[in-house]
């Protein structure tokens, strides 16, 4: 059949500046696929990756809009006249796919036990319906995911993804909520899988039991909207990074340490990332996890709930996110301040010049694989404590800095010593002596070395490491001082 | 270039502070002129068809389309883009526009930041649809 197919003005630049084009087809489907077999330019604006007509196209058959006849299937005869309309849409940034929520629709069951929802005007059966069509992914099962997990599960977020590789230890049971003492010596995923599917069944939990990495990051992220990260190591927080970056998925941030957490979101589409904020990790070590640095329990509880109110949010399309802001909170004073973040132009995966465009190595990237080949450990000159105490008899100028804790530092301490805590040794090194000789010690020994190391490459010449620290002065100088 | 006179620019910032919190849409009806100047002569303010989430998103419908390219062949003119707001977000074109993007047409939009007009940006689809590149604007004077 001989078919006349109109071109739209706007397409024409790709068929030769003609307005129609001749085909021959039975069908509308096969109409378009002999204009674009002609004219292979317009294949890519008319059909998308998936090869099916993209959503702006629109072929009418005289007046009848294919659409309502028998779509690609309708039949053309001889002489007949098709046009390709475009319809026109736009609109700022959703996270959701329109088609998703649009298929998702809820049953008399989840419209009872989501009703104080329904009645909420912001949120209401068209908000409700977009929280079932979500795909949540959360990276890490702990402190923060547990509270995460939990609430997004009650508010009926669709389909929850989540990574971890952890099985439930005894001191897990302080903060994190999905588990409890039973639980002790099982897979997280696999607990929490059985308790939140238990609290709500009209939510798909999928499980991820392995270690987030380069290799396979981008694609577990791919099928979810959006991302929040629970992790509790600068590797995985960059790794989750950019990869939301790579994707273009907005990543719901929250971090916890002893009283304080922060939390963002940080969606480059639409303002900063995570590397806007800090570019590169602090030294390794320098940042004591949870398990160096404890954490009051509640805290993860308030930072988590925040970071699962924005993710509603984001979904809801509702409020005020955190985009462009990170909110600090102290739980001593109970007061929460907020920081405006500005984008960097000069961001290494989110800037106008992005150099970072792939997955890179994240352990590397925070200087992980140093410490455990503990290279850079060894070219601190150490010093042993009766050496030491030679020297501190004889009368040389030594200058002696403990980089414990405070608490640490009322159990005992060297006479003479000076405290500078190794986390605030980066904001405090104006106070020490480059031209004088240094020795650090701590409780064992490992964490001075690691600020020996810090200081020598900060460019302090004279540092060194005393040897076994305060456990081994307490056996070869000074019975006295207790061990702890 | 997309040149507009000033009265245009200020038709499209009110038809934008009217529809806060929605969206609101529009033509873009002109002229092309050498050295790639698209000469706008004539904004037109569309009923935005978008039948739920009229916040983030606006609809013009085949339908309407067709009425357009009508009245530009009428007034010998050419439909040179569409404009469009953005409220509460940049004037930057999100994914769902990159989407649904033709080529040729220029694409225009304003940023509405709590209910105020903000800043205005033109765009025009990348030949391979990975982006838009920024189209520069000129306000013309009287």
């Amino acid at each position: 059949m001989a078919i006349t197919v109109l071109i739209p003005s706007a397409l024409q630049a790709y068929t030769g500046n003609q307005s129609e084009v001749q085909v021959q087809a039975s069908t509308v489907g096969e109409a378009l696929q002999a204009v674009v077999a002609t004219y292979p330019e317009l294949r890519k604006h008319l059909y998308n990756e998936q090869g099916k007509l993209r959503s702006f196209v629109n072929v009418y058959l005289g007046e009848e809009d294919t659409r309502y006849l028998q779509g690609l299937e309708t039949l053309v005869k001889d002489g007949d006249t098709l046009m390709i309309v475009p319809s026109i849409a736009g609109g700022s940034v959703s996270v959701l796919e329109h088609e998703a929520v649009q298929r998702a629709s809820l049953d008399n069951e989840e419209i009872l036990r989501y009703s104080r929802h329904l009645i909420l005007p912001d949120v209401a059966m068209e908000g409700q319906t977009k929280l079932k069509a979500a795909k949540v992914l959360c990276v890490g099962a702990g402190g923060l995911g547990s509270p995460l997990a939990l609430y997004l599960t009650a508010a009926g977020v669709g389909t929850i993804g989540l990574v971890d590789f952890d099985v439930v230890d005894l001191t897990n049971l302080q903060r994190q909520v999905l588990y409890t003492s039973q639980d002790v010596g099982r897979p997280k995923l696999e607990v929490a899988k059985e308790r939140l599917q238990a609290m709500n069944p009209h939510v798909t939990i999928r499980t991820y039991e392995t270690r987030l990495t380069r290799e396979n990051a981008l694609e577990i992220f791919s099928d979810y909207d959006i991302i929040v990260d629970g992790t509790d190591n600068f590797a995985t927080r960059y790794l989750v990074n950019d990869a939301c970056v790579l994707l273009g998925k907005p990543n719901v941030y929250g971090s916890i340490f002893r009283f304080e957490g922060q939390a963002s979101v940080f969606y480059a589409k639409e303002g900063p990332c995570y590397r806007c904020l800090y570019p590169e990790p602090p030294p390794p070590g320098l940042v004591p996890s949870c398990a160096e640095g404890g954490v009051l329990g509640v805290l993860p509880g308030i930072i988590g709930t925040i970071q699962a109110m924005e993710t509603i949010k984001l979904i809801l399309g509702r409020g005020e996110p955190l985009i462009g802001r990170l909110l600090l909170f102290n739980a001593l004073k109970m007061q929460f301040r907020e920081l405006k973040l500005r984008k960097n132009p000069q961001c290494p995966v989110c800037g106008q010049n992005p150099v970072i465009r792939e997955l890179i190595d994240y352990e590397e990237f925070c200087g992980m694989r140093g410490e455990e080949s503990t290279a850079s450990v060894d070219v601190i000159e150490e010093i042993t404590p009766t050496e030491l105490k030679r020297r501190l008899d004889a009368g040389d100028d030594i200058f002696l800095l403990d980089v414990r804790e405070p608490v640490e530092w009322q159990i005992c301490r060297l006479d003479g010593a000076v405290l500078i805590p190794m986390n605030t040794i980066p904001a405090r090194m104006h106070e020490l002596d480059s031209a004088r000789e240094i020795v650090v010690y701590c409780r064992s020994g490992k964490r001075s070395a690691q600020i020996a190391a810090f200081l020598k490459a900060a460019g302090f010449r004279k540092v060194k490491n005393l040897q076994g620290g305060i456990l081994q002065w307490s056996d070869e100088v000074d019975p006295t001082v207790p061990k702890y | 270039m997309l040149s507009l006179s000033a009265e245009h620019a200020t038709s499209i910032r009110q038809h934008a502070r009217a529809e806060y919190p929605h969206e609101c849409c529009g033509a873009l009806l002109g002229r092309e002129l050498s050295g790639d100047v698209r000469w706008v002569e004539e904004v037109v303010p569309i009923a935005n068809e978008q039948e739920d989430n009229r916040e983030r998103r606006f609809l013009i419908t085949p339908v309407q389309m067709m009425q357009l390219e009508r009245e530009a062949k009428q007034k010998s003119l050419k439909v040179l883009g569409f404009y469009h707001s953005h409220p509460d977000h940049p004037a930057r074109p999100s994914e769902f526009d990159r989407e649904n993007a033709l080529p040729y047409y220029s694409y225009l939009i304003i940023s509405v930041q709590k209910g105020k007009p903000a800043e205005m940006h033109c765009w025009r689809l990348l030949e391979d649809r990975s982006g838009f590149e920024r189209e520069p604007t000129e306000i013309r004077g009287l």
